[in-house]
């Protein structure tokens, strides 16, 4: 079973010159099983990366929010250790990325990018801003849902995974071709946090859950 | 079901300040410099795209600039059993709703190169595999579309 988009999606217009017109070239399983997995020692996480909220001299401005969830492998089983990186927009749905020149304003307590690492249980943390909605030329009164970008690692190559996670409820879900190329309703909702009033912290943010599964499998964990 | 694979979106064209990390680009200080130009199919350049390279616990992220050139240095791979050297190169860009993944041979390794089973199977295409030896530096282009498109690997039916 699976839920992916193909490459040439042309609602999506940047698809057309960049998804490739032949057929991927399929192999036995073990000429990549034997590969090592992609390998992401050398990318820094900080004790704070996880926190986009305080990597600035002040409070960002927005709805504060904490995203939480599992990474998990194809057998259901946690993905420990193993790197999440997120970068998103600030709530006014304005990248720091030079190459954003969306007229929305910038926000000097807010850079948008965070790292951690998953923990024993395959569980991922981060505290956050919810991203705003922005608009984009792929056609006429286009606005991207809010967003936040997820790369994750995982134990394999064909483990690696970016996607993005969206919100519960936005209406701009169903205008957005990047979203709808998907085909299965049931793999877009795959991509769609649930608010969840257990992550929720009191009088501070607002909590959303969202899992993500990792193709392949971790190496079999010895029995005793 | 439920263990479905998550699906893949594109890495989108905002990720630069985000994934580049510091000295992304060398794996190693000792190794093969690679360059290369990430192409669509009108064989312009791909300004927002990047490449992941890996072997052998190294590993190297590299954006692409505005023409589409990207470079790492990585040590070079030993051979595995039955293949002959290579990296494994995976591609994100605005535009790519999956990553792509190829694999980078060397162009000295003309026995091993031979007996490959890989590039045996990409037949006429496997020379958009094998990069060029070019004044020390070794050129892989990457095309991701058109009459000589990158020989790309599917990997979303691997268990």
């Amino acid at each position: 079973m699976t839920f992916e988009p193909p490459f040439l999606y042309p609602d999506y217009r940047s698809t057309l010159l960049r998804a490739p017109a032949r057929p991927l070239m399929r192999l036995p399983d073990e000429w990549f099983e034997a590969s090592a997995g992609p390998a992401f020692g050398r990318i820094p996480v900080g004790p704070d990366d996880a926190d986009l909220t305080r990597q600035h001299a002040g409070q960002p401005l927005g709805e504060r929010i904490i995203v939480t969830g599992r990474v998990l492998d194809s057998e259901g089983r946690p993905v420990r250790g193993t790197l999440v990186e997120v970068w998103q927009c600030n709530a006014a749905g304005r990248y720091v990325d030079p190459a954003d020149q969306h007229p929305a304003p910038l926000d000097p307590n807010f850079t948008g990018a965070g790292r951690c690492l998953t923990d024993d249980r395959g569980c991922y943390r981060f505290t956050s801003v919810k991203p705003g909605a922005y608009p984009w030329r792929n056609h006429h009164n286009a606005w991207r849902p809010a967003h936040i970008h997820f790369s994750v690692f995982g134990p394999t190559l064909a483990s690696r995974l970016v996607t993005q996670m969206y919100f519960p409820g936005d209406p701009l879900l169903a205008h957005d071709p990047i979203l709808a190329s998907i085909p299965d309703p049931r793999g877009r909702e795959r991509l769609v946090a649930a608010f969840d009033p257990a992550v929720t912290e009191p009088e501070w943010a607002l909590g959303y859950s969202w899992d993500i599964v990792l193709r392949g499998r971790q190496a079999t964990p010895r029995e005793a | 079901m439920s263990n479905a694979p998550t699906p893949s979106q594109t890495v989108g064209p905002f990720f630069g300040f985000a994934l580049p990390f510091a000295d992304g680009e060398n794996a190693a200080a000792i190794g093969v410099r690679v360059e290369g130009q990430l192409l669509d199919g009108a064989g312009e350049p791909v300004p927002d795209g990047l490449i992941e390279v890996a072997q052998n616990g190294e590993f190297a992220r590299s954006g692409t600039d505005a023409e589409g050139a990207y470079h790492f240095v990585i040590g070079k791979p030993a051979p595995k059993p039955g293949q002959a050297p290579h990296l494994e190169v995976t591609v994100f860009a605005r535009g790519l709703l999956r990553r792509l993944t190829t694999r980078m041979y060397f162009p000295e390794e003309v026995a091993a190169n031979a007996a490959d089973p890989v590039l045996e199977l990409a037949g006429d295409r496997r020379d958009t595999l094998i990069a060029r030896a070019d004044n020390g530096v070794l050129r892989f282009d990457i095309r991701l579309q058109g009459g000589d498109e990158t020989v790309f690997f599917e990997l979303e039916r691997l268990r």
